[in-house]
C-alpha cells in the first residue's frame, strides 16, 4: 500500500480522529480534581524544580540568560513542547496494546490509534500556551511578529512526533521492552536538547555544538525558543532540513507500521 | 448486483510462535537480528480460495466448525480484515455486529460512547443526533445514559452497543454470534430486530453455530471447512451435510477417546484390581430390591473405594465389570438400523446393541438387561428380558442376541450403557456396568432425559407459524 492510500485512508477517518482526541481529553480530566489544570501542572512543575536549582542552588554558569527568573520563562519555552513529545511518545508506545479491542474488532486504520495520542498532546501543549504567554508578558518578553511563525515549528515537531510515534507504537508490539527503553532515552533525549540551558551560549563547547546540531530536536526547540522567548527569526535553513529529517522518519515510521500491519490483530 | 461478492479470496496469517512472546528489543539488538525477530516464524492460511456472492436482500448462512474461516470472511467483508489476495466488493453500508461496545470507553458516559461509537461504525454527527432517543430507547438506558459505562452492567453494556450497531441501518448486515451472550429478555428483541430487516429486503451475512436458526432463516447457506466453502446451497440440505460430517468426526473422536480410556483403565487395573461398588446395582437390570441385595451380597464389596478408584477419572470409576462369567459376554457392538458399526446416532435412528455370548455351561436361568444412562449418571431407561416376560428355557455354546432400539428419544449428550447377563434372583454371570458409550447428535435444544413423542394444538384463536421441518436428518 502507498503512502499516499494511507493518508487518504486517515483523511477519511478524521471525524473519528477528532473524535477519539476529545475522548482521550475528556476522559483525562474526568475525575480528576485539577481538571484541565494537568495540561500545564507538569511542566509547571518541572520548571520550578529547575529554577530552584540552576537559578538559586548551583548558580548557572550560563550567563547568557540572566537572572533566574528570565531563566524560569526561558526554561517554560521548552519544557512546555517538550512535555508534548515526551507524552505523547510514552502514549504511542502502549496505545495499540491499550486499545487491542479495538484494532481486533473494529474496522478502522490502526494509525489512528498514535495519531490520536500525538494530536490529544498536541492540544494539551495548546491549552498550556496561555500560560506561556502570561509568563512572557509579566517579564518583559518581547511579543513580536515572529510568534506567528511558531504554528510552522509545532508543524515540523508534529510530523516528527507523528514519525517516532508510529515506529514506536508498531515495534512495541513486538517488543515490549521498548516502553522501558523509552524512559530513559527520552531522559537522555532532553538532555541533549537545548531545553536546560542556551545553545547559543558563547561558552557552549564548539565541538559539543556541533554533535547537538544532528538532533533534529535541537532546531525545533531553537526555533521555539527564538519566537518565544527572544522575540526574533529563528534559523529557517536548520529548521528547514530538519522538517525534511522530520519528513523521512515520518517516512520509515509509516513504513514500519505498514510492514507490521498485518501482525497486530494477532499480537497485541 | 450482488451485495456482497468474494472473488478467489485467501487470507493468509503470519502466525508468531511462543517463543517470539518473549523477545526483547534489546535481545534483538545485541544478537543482531532485528529484522528476522520480526518475521514471522510461520504462515497460515486461514480462508482460502473462496469465491460465493450474497445477492441483495438475501440471508447469507455461514456455517462450519471452530477455526473453518468463518469470522475471518465476516471480517474481511466488514473491511477489519484484508484479504491478502482476491477481491472483495461490498454495494452500501456496512454493520457488523461482531463485538459489541468495542469501542466504548469506560470512564465517559454512555451519551458520548454513543456518539464514538456512531463514528466508528461509520455514522456523521448529525445522523447519530437524530438516532440517539431510539438508540437509547431500544436499548432501555434511558436513566442510566449520562453515567459513565464503567458503571453498566455487562447486559447494559451489550445492549448498548447492538442498539448502536443495528440503528446504523445498514444495506449489509454481519452478525457473528453475538446474540450469545446476550440476557433472556434481549435477546428476542434483537432477534425481532433481524428480521424485521429480513423483512425490508437487507442483505444479512450470518455465522453462526446455532444451525435450526441458520435453516429457518437462511437462503442460502455455505459451509466452510478448513478455510474452504465445502459446500453451498440450498440451506436444509448443506446443513444435513454438515451435520453428517460434524457425526462422522465425533465418531472418529469418539474412537479415540475410548480407545484413551481404555489404555488408562488397563493401567488402572494394573494397580487396583477394580471391584463392584455396592451403590451402583441398577434396579431395573437385576429384577427387584431384594434381588439387588443378593447381588450385592454375592459380589466382593469393598466398605469404600480403592484408593486409586477415587483418583482415577470419572469415566474410568463408573466402569465396571463383575460376575464368575458362567455366561460370558465376550462383546458388546453398537449398530445403527442398518447394521454399520456406530457410536453417534440422531435421535431418529435405531439403536442396535449386539451381544455376542459364550456360555462355559449350560444353564437354565439367564436373563439379559440394558440399561441406558446418560452423563449425569441418570439412568434414561433399563429393561430385561425378565421383566418383558422372555421365559428362559436353555442357553448353550456360543450365541448372540441384540437388542432392537428402534428410535433414540433422547436429548443430545453422550450415554453410557449397562448390559448383563444374570439369574432371576440377580445373581450375576456377566455384567457389564458403564462399560460402552455413546453420543446422541441431535439439533434440538429441548431439555430433560428423555424425549417424549409430542405434538401441539392450537386453538384457531391462537396464530403460530408452524415450522418447516428443519434440518435434522432423521430418517
Amino acid at each position: 500500500m502507498k503512502l499516499s492510500d494511507n493518508l487518504k485512508e486517515v483523511w477519511k477517518h478524521r471525524l473519528l480522529i477528532r473524535t477519539l482526541v476529545s475522548r482521550e481529553l475528556k476522559a483525562r480530566y474526568r475525575g480528576t480534581v485539577l481538571g484541565f489544570f494537568w495540561s500545564f501542572f507538569n511542566p509547571l512543575l518541572l520548571m520550578i524544580v529547575y529554577t530552584v536549582v540552576f537559578g538559586f542552588v548551583i548558580p548557572a554558569r550560563d550567563k547568557s540568560i540572566g537572572e533566574p527568573l528570565q531563566y524560569a520563562v526561558f526554561l517554560f519555552c521548552g519544557l512546555l513542547p517538550w512535555t508534548w513529545f515526551s507524552s505523547s511518545s510514552n502514549d504511542s508506545a502502549n496505545v495499540l496494546m491499550v486499545n487491542g479491542n479495538l484494532i481486533k474488532k473494529i474496522m478502522f486504520p490502526a494509525e489512528v490509534l498514535p495519531i490520536v495520542s500525538v494530536t490529544a498532546n498536541f492540544v494539551h501543549f495548546l491549552f498550556g500556551l496561555p500560560i506561556l504567554f502570561i509568563f512572557l508578558i509579566i517579564f518583559g518578553r518581547p511579543l513580536t511578529l515572529f510568534l506567528l511563525l511558531v504554528p510552522l515549528v509545532m508543524l515540523v515537531q508534529y510530523v516528527f512526533s507523528l514519525g517516532f510515534s508510529l515506529l514506536l507504537s508498531a515495534l512495541t508490539v513486538h517488543f515490549r521492552d521498548i516502553k522501558d527503553i523509552l524512559g530513559n532515552l527520552l531522559t537522555f533525549w532532553f538532555f541533549a536538547t537545548p531545553i536546560i540551558y542556551n545553545f547559543y551560549n558563547p561558552d557552549l563547547n564548539p565541538l559539543l555544538k556541533k554533535v547537538l546540531a544532528f538532533n533534529p530536536m535541537t532546531h525545533i526547540f531553537i526555533a521555539y525558543q527564538d519566537c518565544f522567548f527572544w522575540g526574533r527569526l529563528f534559523h529557517w535553513k536548520r529548521l528547514g532540513i530538519t522538517f525534511l529529517a522530520a519528513l523521512v522518519l515520518f517516512w520509515i515510521g509509516y513504513s514500519v507500521f505498514n510492514r507490521l500491519r498485518d501482525s497486530f490483530p494477532e499480537e497485541v | 448486483m450482488p451485495a456482497i461478492e468474494l472473488d478467489h479470496v485467501s487470507r493468509v496469517y503470519q502466525k508468531y510462535s511462543a517463543r517470539h512472546r518473549f523477545q526483547t528489543f534489546k535481545s534483538a539488538i545485541v544478537k543482531g537480528d532485528l529484522f528476522k525477530s520480526l518475521k514471522a516464524d510461520e504462515l497460515v492460511e486461514a480462508v482460502s480460495d473462496v469465491t460465493f456472492a450474497v445477492e441483495k436482500g438475501q440471508t447469507f448462512g455461514l456455517i462450519g466448525e471452530n477455526g473453518s474461516g468463518k469470522s475471518t470472511i465476516l471480517k474481511m467483508v466488514a473491511g477489519i480484515a484484508k484479504p491478502s489476495s482476491g477481491r472483495i466488493s461490498v454495494q452500501g453500508k456496512v454493520s457488523a455486529l461482531i463485538e459489541l461496545g468495542a469501542g466504548f470507553h469506560p470512564e465517559i458516559s454512555g451519551r458520548e460512547n454513543v456518539y464514538i461509537n456512531g463514528i466508528m461504525l461509520g455514522l456523521s454527527k448529525k445522523e447519530i443526533t437524530r438516532k440517539f432517543d431510539e438508540i437509547v430507547r431500544f436499548a432501555e438506558l434511558e436513566e442510566f445514559i449520562e453515567a459513565p459505562v464503567k458503571t453498566y452492567s455487562s447486559g447494559m453494556y451489550m445492549r448498548l452497543g447492538f442498539s448502536i450497531a443495528i440503528n446504523v441501518n445498514p444495506e449489509v448486515l454481519l452478525i457473528d454470534e453475538v446474540l450469545a451472550v446476550g440476557d433472556a429478555a434481549f435477546v428476542p428483541k434483537c432477534l425481532d430486530r433481524i428480521d424485521d430487516f429480513r423483512r425490508r429486503k437487507k442483505t444479512i451475512l450470518f455465522v453462526s453455530h446455532d444451525l435450526s436458526t441458520v435453516a429457518k432463516i437462511c437462503n442460502k447457506v455455505a459451509w466452510m471447512k478448513n478455510g474452504r466453502v465445502q459446500m453451498m446451497g440450498d440451506p436444509k440440505r448443506v446443513v444435513d451435510a454438515y451435520m453428517q460430517d460434524v457425526t462422522e468426526e465425533q465418531e472418529a473422536e469418539f474412537l479415540e477417546r475410548k480407545e484413551e480410556a481404555t489404555a488408562a483403565a488397563a493401567l488402572e487395573s494394573e494397580a487396583a484390581p477394580a471391584s463392584p461398588p455396592a451403590e451402583t446395582i441398577p434396579a431395573a437390570v437385576t429384577t427387584s430390591a431384594s434381588a439387588a441385595a443378593d447381588a450385592a451380597a454375592a459380589a466382593p464389596v469393598p466398605a469404600e473405594p480403592a484408593p486409586a478408584e477415587t483418583a482415577a477419572s470419572d469415566d474410568a470409576r463408573r466402569e465396571q465389570r463383575w460376575g464368575k462369567r458362567e455366561v460370558e459376554i465376550r462383546s458388546v457392538t453398537l449398530r445403527n438400523g442398518r447394521g454399520e458399526e456406530k457410536h453417534v446416532f440422531h435421535p431418529g435412528e435405531s439403536l442396535l446393541i449386539d451381544l455376542d455370548l459364550s456360555a462355559r455351561e449350560p444353564v437354565k436361568d439367564f436373563v439379559f438387561g440394558i440399561g441406558v444412562f446418560n452423563s449425569m449418571g441418570i439412568m434414561c431407561y433399563g429393561t430385561n428380558t425378565y421383566i418383558e416376560e422372555y421365559e428362559p428355557v436353555a442357553l448353550s455354546g456360543e450365541g448372540r442376541v441384540v437388542c432392537r432400539i428402534e428410535e433414540l428419544p433422547l436429548i443430545n449428550g453422550t450415554y453410557y450403557l449397562d448390559v448383563a447377563v444374570h439369574k432371576r434372583d440377580g445373581y450375576p454371570y456377566d455384567y457389564h456396568r458403564n462399560m460402552y458409550s455413546f453420543l446422541v447428535s441431535s439439533m434440538i435444544r429441548d431439555e430433560g432425559v428423555a424425549r417424549l413423542p409430542h405434538s401441539w394444538e392450537f386453538s384457531p384463536g391462537i396464530k403460530v407459524q408452524v415450522p418447516e421441518k428443519d434440518g435434522t436428518p432423521e430418517k
